[in-house]
């Protein structure tokens, strides 16, 4: 395939996908089966003005952020752990298997009957997010060169100079990718759950009276609320991910990517 | 922090790896303030002894006692096979990664220039020339503290010149520990001042 390049390029094939889009809604005429992108853009900037939705958006995000923040330091805890007696690791990996094995939806039902329908999202993305961390963190530190973790050995180097420059590192880019997998699908099926759960005030609520009104622009609306603030929260967390490992370690993963 | 007396022997020392038996009953007595040179033709055993050594491997019969005086956790410097840096870093952070404080950075920077030209202050040394890598794993082994220094073939890939002021850093240096370097140039153990252990 020849090379297209630059953004302008970009930004034609998207307007044609939005133009097919619009001939659609035109074609079937109904706002219900298919809003076309010019309503979904006025119920966008509509809600933008509600003071409901940005409360919302705070609910449902702080609390998925929160449940990953807390599944991303357990992870990387008992990872950790995991690599520095792998008999603690052989002990975790059944609930691990078991988290990553049952259905999302299972957990929301028992999830329910637990905490209730308010800090469900928290368990939820909780739930996504922890096996993740937890399996990328014990193959990163795996991944440390053994000469250097020799070298180390030798010259009596303190172990947390050694998570610092060696261990550092060889997690940057396990961490890297799991985040990226992560923060996706924590923030999906943390408004999955929502929608299931109906908390007062969320964005699944939001989604949920969407599918009780009939309000497709609605929804769609609220569709690209969850899809920028994903993007948003994926660079914000990789930043944050690279400032913690340095430029130094991004320079060691560039060997390992390739 | 000065170094401590040390002595070694060895004793029948023997070591296998398969069929193939590298060291067949070596007997050797070694002391700190000597420089020593293991010559012999590679594939005959420097790097393992050099390893057992370093407590890496262990012997398959025989002794190696170890006196330090006064008393303590033997503290062991070394230049590997391979240079085993750092990569993303600089040379400042991989002398201080060994180091730890006993250096300022302005000595330690000191101590750099003596070897490396000053282009490569600010540079990782995964940037750094073959030569340039060699050089920075001398620094960090004679810099380290340390009562026994051990190098394997540490001037593979030094020009005659940077090659003679290592060594004169390295006599400067390790004056006083008990110092052994593998090599197979003939005119090392002379420009070490070093004895000649024939394997």
């Amino acid at each position: 395939m020849p090379k297209t390049h630059g953004w302008p390029k970009k930004l034609l094939l998207i307007l044609f996908w939005i133009l097919i889009w619009q001939i659609c809604s035109m074609a079937v005429k109904s706002q219900i089966l298919l809003v076309g992108p010019l309503e979904t853009l006025r119920s966008f900037s509509v809600q933008l003005f509600l003071p409901d939705f940005w409360a919302a958006l705070g609910f449902s995000f702080g609390r998925i952020c929160l449940g990953f923040f807390l599944a991303f330091f357990a992870g990387l805890v008992t990872g950790a752990c995991a690599y520095w007696k792998p008999l603690i690791g052989e002990f975790l990996d059944p609930p691990i298997q078991f988290m990553k094995s049952i259905p999302v939806a299972s957990f929301v039902i028992l999830a329910l009957f637990w905490t209730g329908a308010e800090n469900l999202s928290i368990f939820i993305s909780f739930i996504v997010v922890y096996p993740m961390i937890h399996v990328n963190t014990l193959a990163g530190l795996l991944s440390a060169d053994p000469k250097l973790l020799e070298m180390a050995r030798i010259f009596r180097v303190p172990v947390w100079k050694q998570a610092v420059y060696i261990y550092r590192g060889a997690l940057y880019p396990y961490l890297k990718s799991a985040c990226r997998t992560a923060l996706g699908m924590g923030l999906k099926s943390g408004i999955a759950a929502e929608v299931i759960g109906v908390p007062d005030g969320s964005i699944g609520e939001g989604l949920y009276l969407s599918k009780i009104y009939l309000d497709t622009a609605d929804l769609f609306a609220w569709t690209i609320t969850i899809i920028l603030i994903s993007v948003i929260f994926e660079k914000g967390i990789l930043l944050l991910l690279y400032l913690a490992a340095g430029k130094e370690a991004e320079y060691d993963s560039v060997k390992t990517e390739n | 922090m000065t170094a401590s007396k040390l002595r070694i022997d060895i004793r029948g020392l023997e070591k296998s790896f398969g069929e193939e038996r590298v060291l067949k009953g070596l007997d050797l007595s070694l002391s700190s303030g000597n420089f020593y040179c293991l010559m012999a033709p590679s594939g005959t055993g420097k790097t393992t002894l050099l390893r057992l050594l370093m407590g890496l491997e262990a012997p398959d019969r025989g002794t190696m006692t170890i006196r330090l005086s006064p008393d303590g956790p033997l503290r062991t410097a070394a230049v590997f096979q391979e240079d085993r840096l750092l990569e993303g870093y600089t040379a400042l952070q991989n002398l201080r990664f060994a180091t730890g404080n006993r250096y300022t950075a302005e000595e330690l920077t000191g101590f750099i220039l003596r070897l490396l030209p000053e282009e490569a202050l600010n540079k990782p040394v995964r940037e750094f020339s073959g030569g340039m890598r060699r050089r920075t794993a001398i620094l960090r082994a004679i810099l380290a503290p340390s009562d026994l220094v051990l190098m394997d073939e540490p001037f593979t890939g030094l020009d005659h010149e940077t090659k003679l002021s290592a060594i004169r850093m390295i006599r400067e240096f390790c004056d006083g520990k008990l110092f052994i370097a593998a090599t197979h140039a003939e005119e090392d153990p002379k420009l070490l001042g070093a004895k000649v252990i024939q394997l």
